[in-house]
């Protein structure tokens, strides 16, 4: 594994996937070469839903992969966990190439290190609650008071205490995905996966899941890749982003680096709409502090919507770092300029 | 313009063959005796080695079949011995014990609706005087369910797990369902040997082809996400099959459960020409006394038999939150309707002061009917036999049978492809090359005049019921009887009142085959989106422009499904229908029935599965024409 320059080892590698779809792909992949275009694919008969793709999540980081229908997110997420086989490439997780484990390895490692949550929950529909979320601990062989324990106590985490009985079809869409949410975390997985989990859900509900969703990763820490097609969700949620279309990342980065520089027209298409102030920290907007510093100060890594109030009253803010020296200085007119030019 | 001209030119051609070229082409009408393929002398043989010879090594076939019997006579002897003929000197469960468990059962799966309607549906065998037959019925059904179900779920199962499995076995389940049942009791008689027993697995054999498409098809549907889920929590094979897969299916198995009870409420009563007993064995008794009102009794004990099981394993299918103590009311049940038994012969045996019979009634309406209106009906029947049977009749048995075979091939290479064109042509062909190609042509006179009839008085009933939710649900508790009542039951009074021959198998075959042309249309009509109806009105559309222009246009394929069905429903009757003296292929079936003929049998049956066959593709590929040019996705197609 090669070093990533910018921090520690990545938690999940992911080095040059393919997926090619068609009773032939791997032969069609070798034909054609690793550059080509998903025009080319299609001119044969087969879909290249993956191509060339290259991530690196980090520990503990909510990397969402987001993209349009059709753009092959959900196939590439199912190629990480190899619900489907991709075509090449390589998947480092715990130093082992999953590519390269057997049926039996992956079995265990989906037991233990690995959970999802689904876009239409999937959950069983002739078991309670209770016994939906024990599901993945009673597949392990673990006896029905320790998985009912912990499946209860994970019911609890997620807000549903005393539904415990309930069978899915009783429960609103909301509370179905919070089973969800609560199976994906019965076994206490390392690896979080969640496909588009609020994309079937009202408006109102997701806002309130989105909510949900972070303040359960504050407690657990999970290291998440995230699938969703709603471009407003991923900034909300993100720590990185990558936009996919046709298969391929277009871009990648923190949501912050994505707005301010798309790296095509079409990721410029989704970052058009976003209300810069809420996406773009302090630090990056801050200049050199010249003379004497302002009285009022505010934190480097806070959102220009958060500072934006407090120039009310002020000309000028007092940037701090994360230890409490002074780093810059936040100027009026660069925050106006910023607001206006969004 | 061009598309009407080729098919008329097809069509003159294809006159023109038929009526000009018998002195040039002879073999073309008649097919040569030297070389009708002698496939009934072939499976004959291959049953006789099958009996006397195969072996396994370790035991012959006769062993083994008789293994297979022992073991289904042990669950049945006990399935009697609890529900009709008593056992260790106990005697069976009393009529007051079955009502109250069945109603009980009802409670458990659909609430107090279902708990009554079955309750009541028994008590109304046991007020008829119908119980001990019924109670035999009951136990062979009992036995052939799970054997069936279980038989073809795991058929099903590996088909899912194993494609090339499913390609195998497709054409087979395809001519289980359309090989009419009496050529498969010959073999079965033949191999099993005469009794209950061998009804029971003539019966599973019969019910077990549903089940397996049923279970490859729920199980398809399952959503792939509860697949992903299943792998991803590290589930081994044998956990996915049965902790997600098959629960996840459940609602669509329990349909094929159904499916498997009610074909077999069908088949045991065919089954009693093998031995079956029960109500079978009375309904068949009094049709060969042509004692209708009997008969009718008997049918009539069936149908509340197939209503009660069929709404309990219907609601079984729902998930619900069942309440504790069933167990304890059964056992509860048990115990009381036991003593109260000791105490009171009542409750042992219904009484028979207490029983009802409207059999006498039933034969005199028909008596009646007789002495008032012979002339009337013998008129009807005779017009329609000299102004349309005959000449329909003989004008089919004229076709040569290259001509026919051509022209169908043309049908099916121009409503789909050259393949369905070639199946089509060869399986006329290989009727041809039986030797009984002027039999085929009786069953398809036969089976074509009473299909226009029944599609002439379906459609219009199913139209007007489509309209009107009142009526509708009237029409459909009558077809629903229609259809669960033995056909057998539909003989008796057709030839009461017009006496043995074709015209009375056609009136047979008609009441029999007009519920799915009833229904398909008003399903259809049903089903035809709303907005366009709407869209229709606010145009300024008449009532009768909207059915016109709109609903029959686009329930087009949903009535060609019908008029399958239809046919299916007609040709399954027909071959009974030799038990009142038809010169058809199904009498060439009955008659090897009772010459236990297993080879003249089963060439007979498969030329009926042929023409079903080549009946059901041909509309299924014109369904399927009209449904993509109306742009309506997805493939409805019933079973």
């Amino acid at each position: 594994m090669t070093e990533d320059a910018s921090g520690p080892a990545p938690k999940l590698l992911c080095r040059n996937v393919w997926k090619v779809f068609g009773p032939k792909g791997a032969g069609v992949l070798a034909d054609l070469g690793m550059d080509a275009t998903a025009a080319q694919f299609e001119a044969r008969g087969y879909v290249a839903a993956v191509r060339a793709v290259d991530l690196a999540v980090a520990e503990g980081e909510i990397f969402v992969i987001m993209g349009l229908s059709g753009s092959g997110k959900s196939t590439l997420v199912r190629c990480l966990s190899r619900l489907i086989e991709p075509t090449s490439g390589e998947i480092w997780f715990h130093g082992q190439n999953l590519l390269t484990a057997s049926e039996a390895e992956m079995m265990q490692l989906r037991r233990h290190k690995m959970g999802m949550v689904f876009q239409h929950f999937a959950l069983l529909p002739h078991m309670s609650v209770l016994q939906n979320v024990a599901f993945p601990l009673e597949v392990q062989g673990v006896g029905r008071a320790a998985r009912e324990d912990t499946a209860r106590k994970m019911i609890a985490l997620v807000g549903l205490a005393g539904r415990e009985d309930a069978l899915p079809r009783q429960l609103s869409g909301g509370q179905q995905q919070r089973v969800g949410i609560a199976r994906s975390l019965a076994a206490d997985p390392e690896l979080w996966f969640l496909d588009e989990p609020f994309s079937a859900l009202d408006p109102l509900i997701r806002r309130e899941m989105q909510d949900e969703f972070l303040r359960l990763q504050a407690v657990l820490k999970k290291t998440i890749v995230f699938i969703t097609h709603d471009f407003d969700e991923a900034i909300r949620l993100a720590d990185k982003i990558a936009i996919m279309k046709d298969g391929a990342v277009v871009q990648q980065g923190t949501p912050e680096e994505i707005v301010l520089h798309p790296a095509t027209e079409y990721v410029a298409e989704f970052t058009k709409a976003v209300a810069r102030a809420k996406v773009v920290r302090v630090a990056s907007v801050m200049k050199p502090l010249e003379g004497a510093a302002p009285a009022i100060s505010i934190a480097a890594s806070a959102k220009i919507a958060d500072a934006a109030p407090l120039f009310l009253q002020e000309q000028a803010l007092r940037v701090v770092g994360a230890n409490g020296a002074t780093v810059g200085v936040l100027q009026r007119d660069d925050v106006v300029a910023l607001m206006l030019g969004g | 313009m061009r598309f009407a001209a080729i098919w008329l030119a097809v069509l003159g051609l294809f006159w023109g063959f038929s009526a000009l070229a018998k002195p040039l082409l002879p073999w073309a009408f008649d097919w040569p005796k030297a070389m009708v393929l002698p496939a009934a002398r072939w499976i004959s043989a291959f049953t006789k080695w099958l009996l006397n010879e195969a072996s396994f090594g370790l035991f012959t076939f006769q062993e083994l079949t008789r293994g297979v019997s022992a073991v289904i006579e042990v669950p049945y002897r006990a399935a009697t011995g609890v529900l009709s003929e008593g056992a260790f000197g106990l005697p069976p469960l009393s009529w007051l014990a079955v009502v109250v468990l069945v109603a009980l059962l009802g409670h458990r799966a659909g609430g107090l609706r279902l708990a009554l309607l079955s309750g009541l549906c028994f008590l109304f065998i046991a007020v008829f005087g119908q119980w001990t037959s019924a109670m035999v019925t009951l136990a062979s059904i009992l036995i052939a369910v799970p054997i069936g179900v279980a038989g073809g779920m795991s058929l099903g199962l590996a088909a899912y797990r194993w494609p090339g499995f499913a390609r195998a076995i497709t054409p087979v389940l395809d001519l289980m369902q359309t090989i009419p049942v009496f050529a498969y009791l010959v073999p079965v008689l033949i191999l099993f040997g005469f009794g209950p027993v061998a009804a029971i697995i003539a019966t599973v054999i019969y019910a077990m082809p549903p089940m397996t498409r049923i279970t490859q098809l729920a199980l398809q549907r399952v959503p792939g996400e509860l697949r992903d889920l299943g792998n991803m929590v590290g589930c081994s094979r044998r956990q996915m099959t049965w902790r997600v897969m098959v629960p996840s299916a459940k609602a669509g198995l329990m349909v094929g459960v159904n499916q498997v009870i009610m074909l077999s409420l069908n088949m045991v009563i065919i089954a009693s020409m093998i031995g079956a007993g029960g109500l079978g064995f009375d309904v068949l008794a009094a049709l060969r006394r042509l004692d209708f009102g009997a008969g009718l009794e008997a049918g009539f004990a069936i149908v509340a038999l197939a209503i009660a099981l069929d709404r309990i394993s219907q609601a079984l299918a729902y998930e619900r939150v069942v309440r504790h103590g069933y167990l304890w009311g059964a056992l509860g049940t048990l115990g009381i309707a036991g003593l109260l038994a000791v105490l009171m012969p009542g409750v042992q045996s219904y009484p028979e002061s207490w029983q009802l019979s409207t059999g006498t009634f039933w034969g005199q309406v028909v008596a009646w009917i007789n002495i008032n209106y012979f002339d009337t009906l013998e008129a009807v029947k005779n017009a329609l036999l000299i102004n349309v049977l005959i000449p329909v009749k003989r004008f089919l048995i004229a076709l040569p049978w290259a001509g026919v075979a051509l022209f169908l091939g043309f049908v099916g290479w121009r409503l789909r492809d050259w393949r369905l064109g070639a199946l089509v042509a060869g399986l006329t062909v290989l009727i041809a090359a039986t030797g009984l190609w002027d039999k085929a042509m009786t069953t398809v006179y036969l089976c074509g005049i009473s299909v226009v009839i029944a599609m002439l008085i379906g459609l219009p009933i199913g139209v007007m019921a489509a309209e009107r939710a009142s009526l509708w649900r009237w029409v459909r508790l009558a077809i629903d009887t229609l259809q669960t009542l033995p056909s057998f039951v539909y003989l008796m009074p057709a030839v009461m009142l017009f006496r043995v021959g074709d015209f009375t198998a056609m009136i047979a075959v008609v009441a029999y085959a007009v519920a799915p042309a009833i229904r398909y249309t008003a399903l259809g009509l049903q089903g035809v989106d709303a907005r366009l109806i709407e869209a229709g009105r606010a145009m300024g559309c008449t009532n009768w422009q909207i059915l016109t222009r709109i609903k029959l246009r686009l329930a087009l394929p949903e009535i060609m499904l019908g008029l399958n069905q239809t046919i299916m429903f007609a040709l399954s009757m027909l071959v009974i229908t030799a038990l009142v003296g038809t010169r058809d292929l199904g009498q060439e079936v009955y008659i090897a029935l009772t010459k236990a003929d297993s080879g003249r049998g089963l060439v007979g049956g498969l030329a009926v599965a042929f023409i079903a066959i080549i009946a059901d593709r041909l509309i299924g590929a014109a369904a399927a024409r009209a449904r993509a040019r109306l742009g309506i996705a997805g493939d409805s197609h019933g079973g």
